[in-house]
């Protein structure tokens, strides 16, 4: 496990298994996804802690992830199996939590549970 | 990550808050893909121009980092929202105007050039073999590690711009000598430009941060800069390598039946309302092409042109850009299909493209139709 960004929260998990495009897929007013052939269209990322293997494609999905903290629509963490540019320095910028985990904890992270998240405990995410 | 002195002395604040937000994003940067340390960077390209992409949430950081931000090295500039010389023609309304205006002048506050382009492979002169780079734009740094031999991370929108104002970038992966494990077999036989975004397109998916990339023909610019494009959308991959690769690589195909299926992901509907071409931009030989194939024609329905405004006023001088405006082209500069506001669902249901790039981004953003064709099916079955 890795932490890119540090903090400390608590919330709901929201699980893909599909990777996301932040940039056009992800609506910066409300937070909710627009791609059809995405697991997660129509559900909203917002206060969530959103588990997902990594982020794709465009560049400026970093400035997707600055623009949904500041329209407090973001999620409360992010958790991925790999660190992208985007989602890494678009958390980085928004101070939104990052960590990075492995296939195995991914296959333990469960659509719906209630997760604790805090990157100075020793184990930084333990269900609540 | 090691850092400097001077750089430790950036991040906890003693050379103000800009570069101590500059190397804060340049750690997080270094920690993602595992670089031990900084090196110096020649040239940036800055994605994050765009009022529609990045909204007055970007607009409203830009105009207050620029008060004393400036850029440490050569840097340009993607695409922003409109061409100021026939924006009236589109009905975009004053906020959209005003916020683009003030994120064009903070960046030009700055020290950014005002290239507006998704293509400064094509419109600047390539840096000797081997030089790094920071391009945040995706088929830009894909061109530039594949084709150009520089060197780029797949920079997102603020590594990029923490390169610009520090000149430096952290020594990731595909700064190094990066050997690809997959390695697609292209089989599609005859392959044209939609082809090759669509191989581009699966290649991204199934690449980490490179992949080799066997049985490629010979490829025109049109067909480079689709590959380009189409994997910048679908993944993380930054770089291709052409051939097999060593033995032990995973070896996927793509044939016939890969593309139908990012066929069937993209294209949505057999006819469009609306024509257009260049995501990415149009050089100034895709400009010349196309006029040589329109001549004696002209499209039946509005058909929109991206290029760079230099190509632009290349394009007048040589008189293109008559013969294009002539067939019913309309030829925008210093913007692209990719995110525009200029296309709405409002009054648009279905725009035909041969872009897989601007098709993804239509589909989910503009959240029109997509109609996917070859320049040359465009041209026979659109124009008279």
């Amino acid at each position: 496990m890795k932490v890119l960004v540090k903090g400390k929260t608590n919330g709901v998990v929201i699980k893909s298994t599909q990777p996301i495009n932040f940039l056009g897929t992800v609506n910066k007013k409300t937070g909710i996804i627009s791609d059809k052939n995405h697991d997660l269209f129509e559900k909203s990322i917002k206060d969530s802690i959103l588990v997902f293997p990594s982020g794709v494609g465009s560049s400026v999905g970093a400035y997707t992830i600055y623009s949904i903290k500041s329209n407090n629509t973001a999620p409360l963490a992010m958790i991925c199996t790999k660190a992208d540019l985007t989602v890494a320095t678009g958390c980085a910028l928004a101070n939104i939590p990052l960590l990075i985990i492995d296939g195995k904890e991914f296959l333990s992270i469960k659509n719906g549970m209630h997760l604790s998240v805090d990157t100075e405990n020793i184990t930084p995410i333990h269900p609540l | 990550m090691e850092l400097t002195k001077e750089e430790e002395s950036a991040l906890k604040g003693e050379q103000g808050e800009i570069m101590q937000m500059a190397y804060r994003i340049l750690v997080a940067t270094g920690e993602a893909t595992d670089a031990e340390r900084l090196v110096p960077i020649k040239w940036a390209h800055l994605s994050g121009v765009n009022y529609n992409t990045i909204g007055d949430a970007g607009e409203e950081f830009l105009s207050g980092i620029s008060k004393s931000a400036r850029v440490k090295v050569k840097t340009t500039l993607n695409p922003m929202g409109f061409d100021i010389d026939n924006v009236s023609n589109y009905g975009l309304d004053e906020n959209f105007i005003s916020k683009q205006l003030s994120i064009k002048s903070s960046y030009e506050t700055m020290g950014v050039t005002p290239s507006f382009s998704c293509i400064p492979y094509e419109i600047y002169d390539i840096p000797p073999d081997g030089t790094q780079v920071a391009f945040a734009e995706s088929n830009a740094a894909i061109h530039a590690n594949s084709y150009d031999n520089l060197k780029t991370n797949k920079e997102s929108a603020f590594s990029a711009l923490a390169s610009a104002l520090t000149g430096k970038s952290p020594y990731s992966s595909l700064r190094k000598e990066d050997s690809p494990n997959v390695t697609i077999r292209m089989k599609v036989k005859n392959p044209d430009e939609l082809a090759y975004g669509m191989l581009g397109f699966f290649a991204g998916k199934v690449g980490d941060t490179s992949v080799n990339i066997s049985g490629l023909g010979e490829m025109d610019k049109r067909q480079c800069k689709a590959m380009c494009g189409g994997m910048g959308t679908s993944g993380t991959c930054a770089k291709f390598l052409f051939g097999e690769g060593d033995s032990d690589c995973e070896k996927v195909d793509f044939d016939e039946k890969e593309m139908q299926n990012v066929h069937d992901e993209l294209n949505t509907s057999e006819k469009g309302d609306l024509i257009t071409l260049g995501s990415p931009q149009l050089g100034l030989d895709e400009i010349s092409d196309l006029t040589s194939r329109l001549k004696g024609r002209s499209f039946k329905k509005r058909c929109m042109v991206f290029v760079p405004r230099t190509v632009k006023e290349q394009a007048k001088k040589i008189g293109y850009t008559n013969e294009l405006e002539r067939a019913g082209c309309e030829i925008l500069s210093d913007c692209c299909t990719c995110l525009t506001p200029l296309i709405c669902k409002d009054n648009v249901d279905v725009v035909t493209t041969n872009s897989i790039k601007g098709a993804f981004y239509l589909k989910n953003s503009n959240g029109v139709g997509v109609n996917l064709k070859p320049l040359s099916q465009i041209v026979q079955e659109e124009t008279k």
